[in-house]
């Protein structure tokens, strides 16, 4: 890591990857930002629009309602997963058999696809015939998440938490893994807390693993679609449309191309500036300790 | 029972006694959490070995009419298993153009400093942030105007988007870990640069080639968007097999879950294969 060595012919190294990365996103990333700017009456005649479509955007009520319910969406799963996730990690056996279990079973919501994950909470939660909807309106309360917006919410965090705390977990136990024996010895002849040892030891090892975890999660939860679409498909009403569903019921259902490249920019434009401004309050954080 | 509107309830009175006593119950927390986990596949597997009938005819907890019929049905059926052989050779493919090209990106940043290298590396990175849903439509013209639609070659080729980033990320950390005295003897003991590579450098890592080949396998597998776009029938995968026939054929719960429950085979033997690594690897050897 120390040193690195001045060398320009790296560049060969990187070529084919910069090949293959830039033909799937700067060409595509072209037509979004062409279609953006134009309008179309149909027949394939397209006419310069300017910034139209972006000013549409960005003082629709629609749009900020989407991006409202994405942001509550993402932050919600993030207070969840994450605390949630170093709990369990801290709870995990060291060393053993049991480990081995442990991380494979944690490990399978992780590998299911995602319409197959939202097809099983569908079926799960289902108020007639599915466990969930059965056991909840059998302990009395009303609960039907086609119909009831609050439901649909419940469901849909519920799902993300069993789909991907297993990250978290396995990211915060990489973190734990890696505290060699000593530093909890010297705490125990020390009396520290349990608190202590994780205040001063655990999170501090943790915090780069931690990074990696609020920035993976906070990235796929911005732009979850297959799960929710398979879900609730949006719904009831709108209530849990999130930007992609959004953003795809414009593209593909009302085929405006326009409004909807438009969107797509400034989508991925609040994706990238949210992710640095963590990056670097994380970073931040981590130079100063 | 144990659902999830408890678990964090136990979860906190757990933490509380366990920071007076340190008593050895801590392993309730991953035992619940698993039990969760569990639950909704295991109604998943209920329902993959019902009749129809006794899905839609009422509640049961287990299966009364015990019915492989849904799984015959799928195995023997082409349109449903190609489904299966399509993912399996997409996600292969993508794995390996994924990894072989980015190793010697991930040694270029490791070893050097080059022009752009530090704006290259965060470039790469963004394209992990591009939502799908933006690039749904221009990837089906981009592939269309090329000739790939409905190719393996298609949806291996553009999950690449965000599994190149990820490989070159998780890489890069393995390789940073290794001594860069190891290349420096290794060049006056003689080897070329591409046989140091192959012979030495790789087997160092190979725990970070593994793990980046399971990142690879599993986002190329869980993904869905893309694949879907980018393929009508020859190239189908089986998600998109679930959902067409969910809509052709009425509502046959039962068959969907069958192949639900399927496509969770190929994931849990790749997790079995890595369990060693994942501890280490899922730190993308940044630890």
């Amino acid at each position: 890591m120390a040193r690195k060595v001045q060398n320009q012919k790296a560049w060969f190294f990187v070529l084919p990857v910069v090949a293959l990365v830039a033909f799937n996103a700067i060409i595509p990333l072209m037509t979004v930002v062409n279609y953006s700017m134009q309008e179309t009456f149909g027949g394939n005649v397209f006419f310069f629009h300017g910034v139209g479509w972006f000013q549409d955007v960005l003082q629709s009520d629609r749009f900020h309602a989407a991006l409202g319910r994405q942001l509550a969406f993402t932050f919600t799963i993030l207070f969840i997963e994450i605390p949630l996730g170093v709990v369990i990690a801290l709870a995990m056996p060291r060393k053993g058999l049991w480990v081995s279990v442990c991380l494979v079973l944690m490990a399978l919501p992780l590998l299911i696809p995602w319409n197959v994950v939202g097809a099983i909470w569908n079926i799960f939660a289902l108020p007639d015939i599915g466990l969930l909807g059965r056991l909840l309106n059998g302990l009395g309360f009303t609960y039907n998440y086609t119909r009831e917006p609050g439901d649909a919410w419940f469901t849909l965090i519920l799902m993300d938490v069993w789909h991907w705390t297993s990250l978290v977990v396995l990211l915060a136990y990489a973190g734990l893994s890696a505290i060699p024996d000593p530093f909890y010895q010297a705490a125990k002849i020390d009396g520290a807390s349990r608190w202590a040892v994780f205040r001063y030891i655990q999170l501090p090892k943790m915090k780069r693993v931690l990074t990696i975890a609020v920035l993976l999660r906070f990235m796929d939860s911005f732009m979850i679609y297959t799960e929710p679409s398979v879900l609730t498909g949006g719904g009831p009403g709108n209530a849990t449309t999130l930007l992609s569903i959004d953003l795809v019921k414009i593209a593909l259902g009302q085929f405006d191309l326009g409004p909807a490249a438009a969107m797509s920019i400034i989508y991925f434009l609040i994706v990238l500036l949210l992710s640095w401004v963590f990056y670097t309050l994380m970073m931040r954080n981590e130079e100063q300790s | 029972m144990t659902d999830v509107t408890s678990t964090p309830a136990i979860l906190a009175a757990h933490e509380h006694e366990r920071s007076s006593s340190r008593a050895g119950l801590s392993w309730l927390i991953p035992a619940a959490y698993i039990f969760f986990l569990m639950v909704p596949i295991y109604w998943l597997l209920n329902m993959s070995f019902k009749t129809t009938n006794e899905i839609l005819g009422g509640f049961t907890l287990y299966p009364h009419n015990f019915t492989l019929a849904s799984y015959r049905e799928i195995l023997t059926n082409p349109v449903w298993y190609s489904g299966y052989i399509n993912s399996i050779t997409y996600v292969t493919i993508n794995t390996v153009i994924s990894v072989s090209v980015a190793l010697p990106a991930a040694y270029a940043f490791s070893r050097y400093r080059f022009v752009g290298d530090k704006h290259l590396f965060f470039w790469l990175l963004t394209n992990r942030m591009a939502p799908p849903a933006v690039f749904a439509l221009p990837f089906f013209q981009l592939y269309s105007a090329i000739g790939l639609f409905d190719t393996h070659i298609a949806v291996a080729l553009a999950h690449c988007l965000f599994n190149i980033p990820l490989a070159v990320w998780i890489l890069e950390g393995f390789m940073s870990g290794v001594p860069k005295e190891i290349d420096e003897t290794a060049y006056i003991d003689g080897y070329s640069f591409p046989r140091f590579f192959v012979k030495i450098f790789m087997p160092l890592i190979a725990s970070g080639i593994g793990v980046a080949a399971f990142f690879c396998f599993m986002f190329s597998w869980v993904e869905l968007l893309l694949a879907k776009t980018l393929t009508a029938v020859a190239a189908k995968p089986i998600a998109a097999v679930m959902t067409r026939t969910a809509s052709a054929s009425g509502y046959e719960l039962g068959l969907l879950a069958a192949a639900g429950a399927l496509t969770i085979i190929p994931g849990a033997v790749v997790i079995y294969f890595v369990r060693n690594y994942i501890a280490k690897g899922f730190a993308l050897g940044r630890v």
